[in-house]
């Protein structure tokens, strides 16, 4: 399974790495969304606004919603399903692979948009470093509750439609948890509960997708 | 016994709203909400259903289809029937929570952790409506319908404890606590349980009455593609 797992990240990294569509085309547009989420709030409020932890997540949100798309795209391919079945790969793996791949990537885009959370919403730098552990647990529960969701509705009618209705309301708890330690980071408060939430659902979408992943893949 | 269950449905029906109206008493002053009390009798029996019976039996059904020993379309079909009898019952548990809500807390909706992650679940239960009408392969549908009836169920637990893990503004569980103690008393007690009673009933009548429009919606698809195929191959002699 590990080995398995190893592969496909590998794999997908540098499907990544050579497309480069993360740099051009994702990256740009979260940037973009940062922006724009700044000058929604206005001159006067962005500045010291309390919104920025919810903002960075927002647009994290859309981010993560391209990459799932664009992970599953992948294994869209001509022949990719066929290949995968003729090599007899493990599905927990290949779930694994999909997972670590995406949570790298998600967290690549995090520290892009973190920063840019600290100059176009002047969030602390101290503050937004404290929150860097819990940022990279929630993105890490969120690619795997994502590549879940993707192989749900890929292949199938309209994915990038569907894809959002479905994911949306199983990330807002992570994304609830995720804001929550994010503002507690910087403005004071307990952090652990939140850590909690994110790490029981880490956990648990891990668990699902080791038994069920396989199913979905039949 | 199913021939009973309609008439059963209507008599404790009946009898919920004949307990509620006119046997149950009004809250005092003290306790505040006069006749609003009433609603008592009508909200957490809907919410129990949707909740708990509805989304129980979309995780049990799918779980055994997912299980080989066990897959069949009778399975498929449970799961999607209760699914869609949830949307009615988590709908009408938000419509009737809103119209408690508005003369107790001056408002329609707040930003409580039960009653967001209570809309939460009726968007994930209209998600699973979405992904079944995504795909047209019988077998995938049913496959990939099952896993996500399986993730939806994570979001009960979730609901269940929103009141205790968070400052709320709805009022903790009077029935299903986890110290066992029931905190309603007298006729209001009694009136509640049949309210519980007559709703479910309600709810296992309606998905009976789904499950057999399922059924012949599938004989009837059954039906026409055998015509059509029969009609090729009189055009292809």
């Amino acid at each position: 399974m590990i080995r398995t797992a190893w592969l496909v990240a590998r794999k997908d990294l540098r499907i990544e790495v050579r497309s480069r569509v993360l740099l051009w085309q994702v990256l740009p547009f979260g940037a973009l969304a940062l922006l724009l989420c700044g000058l929604a709030l206005g001159p006067a409020d962005a500045g010291h606004s309390r919104a920025a932890p919810g903002l960075f997540y927002l647009v994290t949100l859309f981010v993560t919603l391209l990459m799932i798309i664009r992970s599953q795209a992948v294994e869209q391919t001509a022949g990719t399903a066929e290949s995968v079945a003729t090599l007899g790969l493990d599905a927990a793996g290949v779930f694994i692979g999909k997972s670590v791949a995406l949570t790298i990537e998600l967290w690549v885009s995090s520290l892009l948009l973190l920063g840019g959370t600290v100059v176009v919403l002047h969030t602390s730098l101290i503050g937004t470093i404290h929150a860097l552990p819990s940022v990279l647990v929630t993105l890490g529960a969120m690619a795997c509750a994502g590549t879940l969701y993707g192989a749900l509705t890929a292949g199938g009618e309209g994915p990038a439609t569907l894809l959002p209705i479905l994911a949306l309301p199983a990330f807002a708890p992570l994304l609830v948890a995720g804001e929550r330690s994010f503002s507690a980071a910087l403005h004071g408060g307990a952090l652990w509960e939140w850590w909690v939430i994110d790490l029981v659902a880490l956990t648990g979408y891990v668990a699902i997708g080791v038994l069920l992943y396989g199913v979905l893949e039949e | 016994m199913q021939r009973l269950l309609g008439p059963l449905t209507l008599v404790s029906l009946a009898a919920t709203f004949v307990l509620g109206l006119w046997v149950t008493p009004k809250a005092t002053m003290h306790d505040g909400g006069g006749d609003l009390v009433r609603m008592l009798y009508v909200h957490p029996a809907l919410a129990w259903v949707a909740l708990y019976v509805s989304f129980g039996t979309t995780t049990i059904a799918s779980a055994l289809y997912l299980w080989k020993r066990t897959r069949s379309n009778t399975m498929d079909r449970v799961a999607y029937c209760a699914m869609e009898v949830s949307v009615l019952f988590i709908a009408l548990t938000l419509i009737t929570g809103s119209i408690w809500g508005r003369p107790t807390w001056g408002v329609w909706w707040a930003w409580d952790a039960r009653l967001t992650s209570t809309a939460i679940l009726l968007v994930l239960a209209l998600g699973y409506l979405a992904l079944r009408r995504a795909n047209d392969d019988p077998e995938t549908r049913a496959r990939r319908s099952a896993v996500y009836g399986i993730l939806v169920a994570l979001n009960v637990p979730i609901i269940h404890f929103a009141v205790t893990w968070w400052k709320s503004l709805h009022q903790n569980a009077t029935v299903l606590t986890v110290s066992g103690k029931v905190s309603v008393h007298g006729s209001m007690l009694w009136t509640l349980l049949v309210s519980f009673i007559a709703f479910t009933l309600w709810y296992f009548w309606l998905l009976r009455a789904r499950y057999r429009l399922e059924v012949r919606s599938d004989e009837a698809t059954r039906a026409q593609l055998a015509s059509a195929v029969l009609e090729r191959q009189r055009e292809g002699a």
